[in-house]
């Protein structure tokens, strides 16, 4: 029985020796059928190497060791502070001034609520001054004058009972306009 | 069945769609056509490739492997930019941290590897293209496209090489780039240069010589590294990916991959 020629069977002629075509001729044609089979499957090889690839470059981007301050740290003793002064010795190296009033003391974060500059505390003035726009602030943290729509934002500030050092953390924050600023973590009672 | 052809043939026909794609749907011969000879890739890719073209045992896809490791050294290279300080204060201790603490320590060690397997790469195809009698009419230009290509490899591997900032760059870069004082007029030490005179002063000197304007300085310091840094990621690959493209533009023009004799 004479072998059965569909029409999308085109005899190729005899490849060149040792080429791609020949190799493919020894190793057993791909057939009509499978060829999409065989297309799809180099496709989704394709897609797969590209998200991989695209997740290798997104993960890249975020890097495993930061080069900046902690988001904690210790600010020695609550006695090291004077009664009624903005104490700025934290502001260039983490961000924080530390208030010390007659019974309370609380860490204000260095960023000013409009868009995020530093302000200024001026001591002669008795006010928190922001550079950029003139955003003005009470020694308590709540805005007063500019553009700020909201108070200073207090980090969350405790007493290391191991040692007795004030230690504050900057990852936790507390909104004066959330009503947060009663919360005990706010504060430190003097 | 009847929605999703609607669907597609809105999409099809919709102004962002043909935007993109001139023709539309393919539906005649004509457009066809159109969108056989619109597309991109056949820009790109010749529409002919001859039998002996895709032959590993005559091209030893040297070529194509070159450009691939030129594409790997783009990618890699470009990542490692954002980890990496031109300056003799970071440059050490970034290149170490890109290897203990950045994500994919392995970034830089594909790109080193990859510069070395480049060089080897391109030479293997200059030699292949040699022993194939390639480099004869009507290629002869586009082998002069090559030979400069491949010297801008050779200096991306140069200029590269300095960057770890180690002691191993520092020398080698300061005896490589000692040859600068030969370059005939242009070197303190070169020849011809003696005759450019000011009466009896000598205006080529190791203060303005040639190797004086490649590494900034009479020593290398930290304007060299810096220097060969933007030559090294801005300068030299643009000039090579520059070539390149009339490189591969000319191998379809002079008649596409050569053939066996």
């Amino acid at each position: 029985m004479p072998e059965e020629i569909t029409p999308y069977q085109v005899t190729p002629k005899t490849p060149l020796a040792g080429s791609a075509a020949a190799d493919i001729r020894e190793q057993g044609e791909v057939t009509r059928r499978a060829f999409p089979i065989v297309l799809t499957a180099a496709w989704a090889f394709l897609a797969a190497a590209l998200g991989g690839l695209a997740s290798v470059l997104g993960r890249f981007m975020f890097p495993n060791v930061l080069f900046e301050p902690v988001q904690k740290f210790k600010a020695g003793f609550a006695t090291d502070y004077s009664i009624g002064e903005v104490d700025e010795r934290w502001k260039d190296k983490f961000g924080i001034w530390i208030v010390r009033t007659e019974d309370a003391m609380y860490a204000l974060i260095t960023v000013c609520t409009h868009l995020g500059c530093t302000p200024n505390w001026l001591a002669s003035q008795n006010k928190f001054k922001c550079p950029c726009h003139g955003s003005g602030y009470y020694k308590t943290g709540v805005n007063f004058e500019g553009p700020a729509p909201r108070p200073l934002e207090r980090a969350k500030i405790f007493i290391d009972p191991a040692d007795g050092q004030v230690v504050v953390d900057k990852s936790k924050q507390f909104h004066q306009e959330r009503g947060e600023w009663v919360d005990p973590e706010s504060f430190i009672k003097v | 069945m009847a929605n999703l052809k609607a669907l597609q043939e809105g999409i099809v026909n919709s102004q962002i769609w043909k935007s993109i794609f001139r023709v539309g749907i393919p539906n005649t011969n004509r457009k066809r056509v159109l969108a056989v000879l619109g597309s991109l890739i056949l820009h790109l890719h010749p529409v002919k490739v001859r039998r002996s073209g895709v032959r590993m045992s005559y091209t030893w896809c040297m070529g194509g492997t070159s450009f691939f490791l030129f594409l790997v050294e783009t990618v890699t290279g470009l990542l490692l930019m954002f980890y990496y300080r031109p300056t003799i204060e970071y440059a050490f201790t970034d290149i170490m941290d890109l290897r203990e603490q950045a994500p994919f320590g392995i970034m830089r060690e594909m790109h080193r590897w990859g510069a070395h397997a480049m060089v080897i790469s391109v030479w293997l195809h200059m030699f292949r293209v040699f022993m194939t009698g390639s480099y004869k009419p009507p290629r002869e230009f586009n082998w002069n496209v090559g030979v400069v290509l491949l010297v801008l490899t050779l200096l991306l591997s140069f200029t590269g090489y300095l960057l770890p900032w180690d002691q191993l760059a520092i020398w080698a870069i300061t005896v490589g780039s000692n040859m600068a004082r030969a370059t005939p007029g242009a070197g303190n030490e070169g020849p011809m240069s003696g005759l450019i005179k000011l009466g009896d002063i000598r205006l080529i000197h190791a203060g303005d010589d040639a190797r004086f304007a490649l590494i900034g300085g009479r020593s290398i310091g930290a304007s060299t590294l810096l220097r060969f840094y933007v030559l090294h990621c801005m300068v030299i690959p643009l000039a090579a990916g520059f070539l390149m493209a009339i490189h591969f533009w000319r191998v379809r023009k002079d008649g596409g991959i050569s053939g066996p004799l």
